[in-house]
């Protein structure tokens, strides 16, 4: 194992090599917002809320995927980063329906906080209300593709974590969404184990337990993290 | 010193808002003391948004043509406009409504196909205004000054965003307790 020795913020730290650069944040107690990043699963770089400015590079880097290098200088919290996160958060309303007020995930929401975080008071950007649709075929569970941010944290826990593998996304650009099965109803995709792990994972209101109304939905998201480390360290209670 | 002359305005929501000013209870004695409310639907009984006032409170987004009129006098008649509530901010529930396809579907399915009696689509020019083909939230039609979400933002949201205000400061709009939607 070799360290690297680096700065955060300006302050210097040694950290293992092979972490990234959001780790070694977190474990230095900086905080760097994130949306699509989970826990336990792995990183895909989907949302661009962790960018942050490494020196000598030119271009904002995701730090959720960015690995740790010897000397680099890493600063997390910049007003160009503060201007992108914020106009971030603002393309993830506007491109959806949020309608925070008759949303089950009101009060318990990660974009919502996010939008708090970043100080989003109103989007400057356009509301684009497009048609999107609801699946309730599963018997437990439903999906409102209107609250969908498209972090794949769903695909990525079935996958990873139940092996299921019932999500994947589909489409490109504005039509791009996430399916179940072959893009079938939920209901029909016999691969699904009922399990509700993507409903831990969702961040928004997007994946619901049937049943929850405005501003019940409440998840464990230590649930998933204990599941990893569970099995990674045989520690089977918390 | 002279008063601060106050409207508020109450455009495509559900009173929610305005409802939510009313909660502020016995602080709403400090506040008359402070300002005229020269245009009101729940504080005056004057039909014209007069001229000069300083300080408006818009609910409701704008649905219809009458929602847009009276937004654009406010507007051109006021000093600092701040749009108040989900609705104005974000179109909210209203613009639920957008993703349905613009207002013919919408009116065809309330009049004609719900209608039990004479199904007819409403149409009295210049009594009954006409919806405009989206909802749009104030800011997208004119300029706002400030922003007070939640639908409806709590007694103390409204409070802690105008008392500033009455003593020339800026709240500090940040943080859970002022910016939360919904
Ligand atoms: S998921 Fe629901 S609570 Fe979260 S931002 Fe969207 S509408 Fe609001
Ligand atoms: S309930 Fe479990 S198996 Fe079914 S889709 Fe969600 S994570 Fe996958
Ligand atoms: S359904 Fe939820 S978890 Fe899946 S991509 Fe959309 S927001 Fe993310
Ligand atoms: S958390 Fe790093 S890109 Fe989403």
């Amino acid at each position: 194992m070799s360290v690297k020795t680096l700065t955060i913020d300006g302050v210097p730290i040694a950290i293992e090599e092979g972490t990234t650069v959001l780790e070694a944040a977190r474990q230095n107690g900086v905080h760097i917002p994130t949306l699509c990043h989970l826990e336990g699963i792995s990183d895909v770089g989907a949302c661009r809320l962790c960018l942050v400015e490494i020196n000598g590079s030119p271009k904002l880097q995701p730090a959720c995927v960015t690995e740790v290098a010897e000397g680099m200088n890493i600063r997390t919290n910049t007003e160009t980063l503060q201007d992108y996160r914020r106009t971030i958060v603002e393309l993830l309303f506007a491109e959806g329906n949020h309608v925070c007020a008759v949303c089950v995930a009101n009060g318990h929401c990660e974009l919502q906080d996010l939008a708090i975080e970043v100080g989003m008071d109103h989007s400057r950007l356009p509301y684009r209300f497009p048609e999107r649709e609801i699946d309730v075929s599963h018997d437990r569970f439903g999906i409102d593709h209107n609250r969908c941010v498209l972090c794949t944290r769903c695909v990525r826990v079935c996958d990873e974590i139940e092996g299921a593998h019932v999500w994947d996304v589909a489409y490109r650009g504005a039509a791009l969404k996430v399916v179940t099965g072959l893009n079938q109803p939920w209901g029909a995709v016999d691969a699904c184990t009922s399990c509700g792990k993507c409903v831990d994972a969702c961040p928004t209101g997007a994946i619901f337990r049937k049943g929850s109304t405005v501003a019940e939905m409440e998840r464990d998201r230590d649930r998933l993290e204990f599941i990893v480390n569970a099995r990674k360290d045989h520690q089977w209670t918390r | 010193m002279a008063k601060i002359r106050l409207a508020t305005i109450w455009l495509g929501g559900c009173s929610g808002c305005h409802m939510s000013f009313l909660d502020l209870d016995e602080w709403l004695f400090d506040f008359a003391e402070k300002v005229d409310v020269v245009f009101s639907p729940v504080g005056s009984d004057i039909k014209d948004y007069p001229e000069n006032v300083d300080v408006c409170l818009v609910e409701g987004a704008v649905a219809n043509e009458e929602n847009l009129e009276l937004l654009r006098e406010a507007r051109q008649r006021t000093k600092f406009l701040i749009s108040f509530g989900d609705c104005a901010v974000t179109a909210n529930v209203p613009a639920m409504r957008n993703m349905l396809g613009g207002s013919e579907p919408v009116l065809k399915r309330c009049y004609l196909e719900l209608g039990d009696e004479h199904p007819q689509l409403p149409n009295f020019p210049g009594i009954v205004p006409e919806l405009l083909d989206r909802v749009r939230p104030v800011h997208e039609m004119v300029e706002v000054d400030m922003y007070i979400p939640g639908c409806p933002p709590d007694a103390n949201r409204i409070r802690k965003a105008i008392a500033p205000l009455l003593e020339g400061q800026t709240p500090d709009m940040t943080g859970r307790d002022m910016i939360k939607f919904g």
